[in-house]
């Protein structure tokens, strides 16, 4: 169980990732948001819990969902969403957009728009990091359209058999885009697919994020080790649309929806840290205040920042030296 | 001075580079303790090991994309592909993210790998084992393409891809694997973009790639007995490629003829002809012409084989149609 302290920190990554997506959703109604933008409410437990146990030399890479995962390694809500607004400010500078979304200095390896290279990249940072004898980790954050994909296949088995210290993190939230994946996968579980490659792969309540936590603590433990890697399957759902903008209807139905969003992870977590008196509501209200204010101030410095100039466009094809 | 092969020579510009820069690790199937198909990595894992002599699955697409994921955390990967033909399984991870990895990123990270394959028609290894694809590749950002035609060149510029952040592709014709040339002692290295003129001449210029360019050479010997002096351009890289060669050396013949083994259409031939058309139109004095492989997938039968590829006496005649332009 992580400390009083830990825990809390918890909770406020959670609402960094929560209001920073609702902002995101208001900011692309208002026109704001120049690209696709696909939101990651509702899944805030997983990217939480498992960057909590990463430091910044370790390796995210993520994928079209992924703006969580840019915020819990480190990327700030400016640099997020002043990227998404196509500012130079942007975490990729104007260039990426919300599927390519780059932060290196806090291991923060891109966004996609390509569902599966990520599994097959940190693979590769797994692969530099054995290479050069540090205990650094590659962790690739991936939904369950990527398990169908054959770099799912190539990039576990490639993992298990040189040990390379890297997680899979699949955010199972049962849709394609809009394909069930009940439908889309012979073998509906991903979780039990581990020893398939070798490996070992477990199935967490991808909405709790103290379970997320522990099952990621294990896998890095191990990863770190040089005990090899981790599957971990994480169900979970997003309750806004595929992407905004985009007709959220005609494959799933609004009970389903609903049933959902009464298992929140944040209203789940805020409830179990009351119950256990971990923190009282004034604290909590104070750290969503300050979240609050933050993602505000995050809004308007990207909304006041420059845009890139044109006549830099042809940088950076090659690199400079 | 010594001579070595192809493939002696690219084998001494990675020994020194891997002894010297630990990040430096090679994947591919059979290039562990076997050495390569084509011995490209031979004695390497004796002194280096089986982590930077890594030998793979037959999973083309996986270790591509694993290379990537370690050129942006702080290695050196070498793809080594045997046949070339075999990085079509990747193309996805090269195009959407070797290539743009720089630019999608702002230049924050960097892309050191080397994709090296053997390519090109020859010895009936038909249709799946033939393939060059570089005018695909010069074709999209962010890729350096090399296609050397003698092994001094070859150890150069495999050593210069050694110290790039770019993705470099390296492609060595099959048929020069083992030719013979002679090849410096100790570590040099060449430019990207920088041709060589490969024979001087006044009255028409040949830009010929890879394997043609010996054909070229030996077709102009012949020409040159009837005092026809042509001039020999090997570009050495398509991307980037070095048009002011180009450009100077048609300025002073007003001729041109383009000899590549790979496709017309779309092909290296076309782009080198657009360019000089917009730049040196005023110095033409007849019709660019092309020479290239026939447009067909490479048949196997040595008939059928030998009938799609230019040869000497083919490269002979273009130079006689178009100096009778």
């Amino acid at each position: 169980m992580p400390e009083s302290e830990q825990l809390l920190a918890l909770y406020r990554e959670m609402l960094i990732i929560r209001y920073t997506e609702e902002q995101l959703a208001r900011s692309h109604q208002m026109g704001l948001i120049h690209g696709a933008c696909h939101t990651y409410v509702g899944e805030e437990a997983i990217a939480t819990g498992v960057c909590a146990h990463l430091r910044p030399d370790d390796a995210v890479f993520s994928t079209h969902r992924g703006h969580g995962h840019a915020l819990a390694k480190g990327v700030s809500p400016h640099e997020v969403i002043a990227e998404l607004f196509g500012r130079s400010t942007g975490c990729s500078e104007g260039r990426g957009g919300s599927m390519h979304l780059f932060k290196p200095e806090v291991g923060m390896m891109g966004t996609s728009g390509i569902v599966g290279p990520c599994i097959l990249q940190a693979t590769g940072a797994g692969y530099s990091f054995k290479l050069l004898k540090s205990d650094q980790i590659g962790v690739a954050f991936f939904g369950d359209g990527a398990v169908n994909n054959g770099a799912f296949h190539e990039g576990l088995n490639l993992a298990s058999i040189w040990k390379l210290p890297t997680l899979f993190v699949c955010e199972n939230n049962m849709y394609a885009t809009e394909v069930p994946f009940a439908y889309s996968a012979g073998n509906p579980h991903v979780g039990n697919r581990g020893p398939a490659y070798g490996m070992e792969s477990v199935t967490v309540d991808g909405n709790d994020v103290l379970a997320v936590c522990e099952a990621a603590g294990e896998a890095v433990q191990r990863a770190r080790g040089g005990e090899g890697p981790t599957l971990i399957e994480c169900r979970t759902y997003r309750t806004r649309a595929h992407a905004e903008g985009m007709r959220d209807a005609g494959y799933r139905t609004p009970e389903e929806v609903e049933a959902w969003k009464a298992r929140d992870p944040i209203t789940r977590y805020n409830g179990w840290l009351l119950e256990n008196e971990e923190a009282g509501p004034e604290t909590l209200a104070a750290i969503e205040a300050e979240v609050k204010e933050m993602v505000a101030d995050a809004e308007e410095f990207a909304r006041n920042s420059p845009w890139p100039e044109a006549d830099t466009v042809s940088e950076h094809v090659f690199s400079q030296r | 001075m010594r001579e070595l092969t192809f493939v002696e020579a690219t084998l001494e510009a990675l020994d020194s580079a891997m002894a010297r820069d630990p990040s430096i690790f090679v994947v591919g199937e059979g290039i562990g303790e076997r050495g390569g198909n084509f011995n490209t990595t031979v004695g390497l894992y004796d002194k280096y090991g089986p982590e930077r002599l890594c030998d793979t699955p037959i999973s083309e697409r996986g270790f591509v994309g694993m290379c990537a994921g370690a050129a942006m955390t702080g290695t050196r990967p070498v793809v080594d592909f045997m046949f070339f033909d075999f990085i079509l399984d990747a193309f996805g991870e090269l195009v959407n993210q070797i290539a743009k990895m720089q630019y999608m990123s702002s230049g924050r990270l960097k892309m050191p790998i080397l994709l090296r394959g053997a390519i090109g028609i020859g010895h009936s290894a038909a249709t799946h084992h033939s393939g060059s694809y570089y005018p695909i590749f010069a074709h999209l950002p962010g890729f350096r393409v090399v296609v050397p035609s003698v092994p001094s060149d070859a150890k150069g510029l495999f050593a210069t891809a050694l110290q790039s952040d770019d993705p470099v592709l390296f492609l060595e014709h099959k048929s020069l694997l083992f030719n013979r040339g002679e090849v410096p002692e100790g570590e040099y290295t060449i430019p990207f973009g920088q041709a060589r003129v490969a024979r001087e001449g006044t009255d028409c210029t040949l830009v010929a790639i890879g394997s043609m360019v010996d054909k070229t050479l030996a077709a102009c010997e012949r020409l040159a007995e009837e005092g026809i002096s042509c001039e020999v351009i090997d570009p050495r890289t398509i991307a980037p490629l070095d048009m002011e060669t180009v450009l100077a050396s048609v300025h002073k013949t007003g001729r041109l003829l383009i000899v590549d083994e790979t496709f017309q259409p779309c092909g290296v031939g076309a782009e080198i002809s657009a360019q000089v058309i917009d730049r040196g139109f005023d110095d033409l004095d007849a019709p660019i012409r092309r020479l290239n492989g026939a447009h067909v997938p490479t048949p196997y039968s040595p008939t059928l084989e030998e009938a799609i590829v230019p040869e000497a006496a083919e490269i002979e005649q273009s130079i006689r149609d178009l100096l009778a332009e």
